[in-house]
Formats: structure tokens, C-alpha cells, sequence
């Protein structure tokens, strides 16, 4: 099953949290097709469903002076943060037109990075029960998703600049004492996230429409 | 009456955390509303109610694990 591609830029949390409703309603009454959205966000912090606000390690104030937003959501998973260094993309995809199991979604969502990461020559695993993609056992991209209807929102973020990894000193990441890193603190040279983009889309393309479970 | 099971979420997912309840027992549902949350891991889901009625009885609360199979609550 084939799926629209839209790329919001640099955009609030809150923007494309609207878009992505919007779309999930297009989808549930059949006037739209699945969508991945692609963006990048201002600084804010999101709490999922399962959040302990004890991993919100910075005071509001601090927050506040800092200009970052927090925003409790649907989504799974506990505390995270999103800057403009990350790489954002949220899949409002039907299953019921790709295969009915969570699962086999939050995989597909982790070889895709693990499978844009090779081509860097990097090596990114995932590991039982912690969700998300590790290289050498620190964590680039994290995943959180919500499911109505068997149509998805919420996604996965991939931390690609080295200069927005500061921020998650303000949380204990997905409630873990983790260590985060990035495309460029791997690389130790500099990329620019609109150029990612095409083999990005390219990877999850080629994940949902070719893999066992799409029809 | 209808029973609202825990459906099968995908392969090796056995239970999910229940995480919000968009009704309270008692109140009024349409089929296909948003009955409850459940959170696995890093995902939730939603149930729709099956089918009009009331929402007779909860068997789960926030919280609360549950099993796939398992009821969550009787619309009547």
C-alpha cells in the first residue's frame, strides 16, 4: 500500500498535532489516503500516556526562560524532547490497509532508521523491549505512537544535528538514564536535515510497501 | 448486552495497561464512539464501543493491566 508524503518544515508541536488530526479524520472517512508527514519542530518538551512528570527534570522556569513548551498527548511512552536538530516524521497511516498488528508497525518504524543509518555506514540496533533505534548503546531515534481505528498518528523522531542534544539534559528521556546522540556526533561533520529528507522518504517507502504484511 | 474484549493488538502483545476511559458506567454510548485507551509499551490504542447502549459496567480501571481476551466492560 502506497502513501502521500507531506513536509511541513520547521512548524510548532501543536501545528502538526492539528495536521495530523486532520488527516486522521480525512483517512477515517475515506477522503484522504495514508500520509507521512515530515517535519521539524521548536523546542518542546511532550509527555505520552505512561509519563512519571518526575522525569521532567528542569523547573518550569527554567523551562520558560529556555522557551520550551511542554504538552501532555496521546501518544505511548513516556518524557521527550524535540528541537529543530531532529528529524520528525509522523505516519497517519490505515492499517487496516497494511497489516493489524502493533508491533509489526513500531518495527517497520525502527528498520526504517536502521536501514537510513547503514547507508552512513552506521551500524543502529534495536534491543527487546526498549523501543527506539541505539547506536553503541546510546539512543538516536525515539518512538511514540497512538492507533484509533487501526489508523496511526504520532511517530518517530531521529536526532540528526549534535547542538540539540544539550536539551535532553532537561528530562530523563523515555523515563531512563540514557545517553542520547546524533547523526553528527557519530560522524563528527555537519548535515543539513532538508537534504536527508529523499533517502529518508525513499526508506520508508520502501519498509511499507514491499515488506510481508502490506497487501 | 455486548461484552468489550481486549482484541488481539499484534503478535506478542499479551496484555495492555489500561490508560483512559472516555465514559463513565452509567452514561450513554454510540457504536463506534472512543470507549477506552490502552497503552502497550509505546503505543496506544483505542477501543470503539461496539454498539449503542449503556455503559453498564467497568471491569478494569486506570491503570489496571489486562489481558488480551479478557473483558473490559458490558454494554447494555
Amino acid at each position: 500500500m502506497d502513501f502521500g508524503v507531506f513536509d511541513l518544515g520547521l512548524v510548532d508541536f501543536q501545528e502538526a498535532w492539528q495536521f495530523q488530526r486532520k488527516l486522521f479524520t480525512d483517512l477515517k472517512t475515506g477522503s484522504s489516503a495514508s500520509t507521512l508527514i515530515l517535519c521539524q519542530h521548536h523546542p518542546v518538551i511532550t509527555l505520552g500516556r505512561l509519563t512519571d512528570k518526575k522525569n521532567i527534570l528542569a523547573s518550569e522556569q527554567e523551562l520558560k526562560n529556555k522557551g520550551i513548551q511542554v504538552h501532555r498527548i496521546e501518544r505511548g511512552g513516556d518524557v521527550t524532547y524535540h528541537g529543530p536538530g531532529q528529524f520528525m516524521a509522523y505516519p497517519v497511516f490505515n492499517l487496516n490497509h497494511f497489516k493489524k498488528d502493533i508491533n509489526w508497525f513500531l518495527r517497520q518504524l525502527e528498520e526504517v532508521v536502521i536501514h537510513f543509518l547503514s547507508d552512513f555506514g552506521i551500524k543502529a540496533a534495536r534491543y527487546n523491549g526498549l523501543t527506539g533505534v541505539w547506536v553503541n548503546r546510546q539512543k538516536i531515534s525515539s518512538i511514540g505512537i497512538a492507533i484509533k481505528n487501526w489508523i496511526t498518528f504520532h511517530g518517530l523522531s531521529l536526532n540528526i544535528k549534535k547542538d540539540d542534544l544539550n536539551n535532553f539534559n532537561l528530562i530523563r528521556p523515555c523515563g531512563m538514564d540514557i545517553e542520547m546522540t546524533s547523526l553528527e556526533t557519530i560522524l563528527g561533520r555537519e548535515f543539513e536535515i532538508s537534504k536527508l529528507k529523499e533517502n529518508f522518504i525513499e526508506k520508508f517507502r520502501i519498509q511499507y510497501t514491499t515488506t510481508e504484511g502490506s497487501p | 448486552m455486548a461484552k468489550v474484549f481486549l482484541p488481539e493488538l499484534g503478535e506478542g502483545i499479551q496484555k495492555a495497561t489500561v490508560s483512559y476511559w472516555y465514559f463513565k458506567e452509567g452514561e450513554r454510548v454510540n457504536a463506534k464512539d472512543d470507549l477506552v485507551e490502552l497503552a502497550t509499551d509505546k503505543a496506544t490504542f483505542n477501543l470503539p464501543s461496539p454498539c449503542p447502549g449503556t455503559l453498564l459496567e467497568i471491569f478494569f480501571r486506570e491503570g489496571d493491566t489486562v489481558n488480551v481476551g479478557e473483558v473490559l466492560a458490558i454494554i447494555e
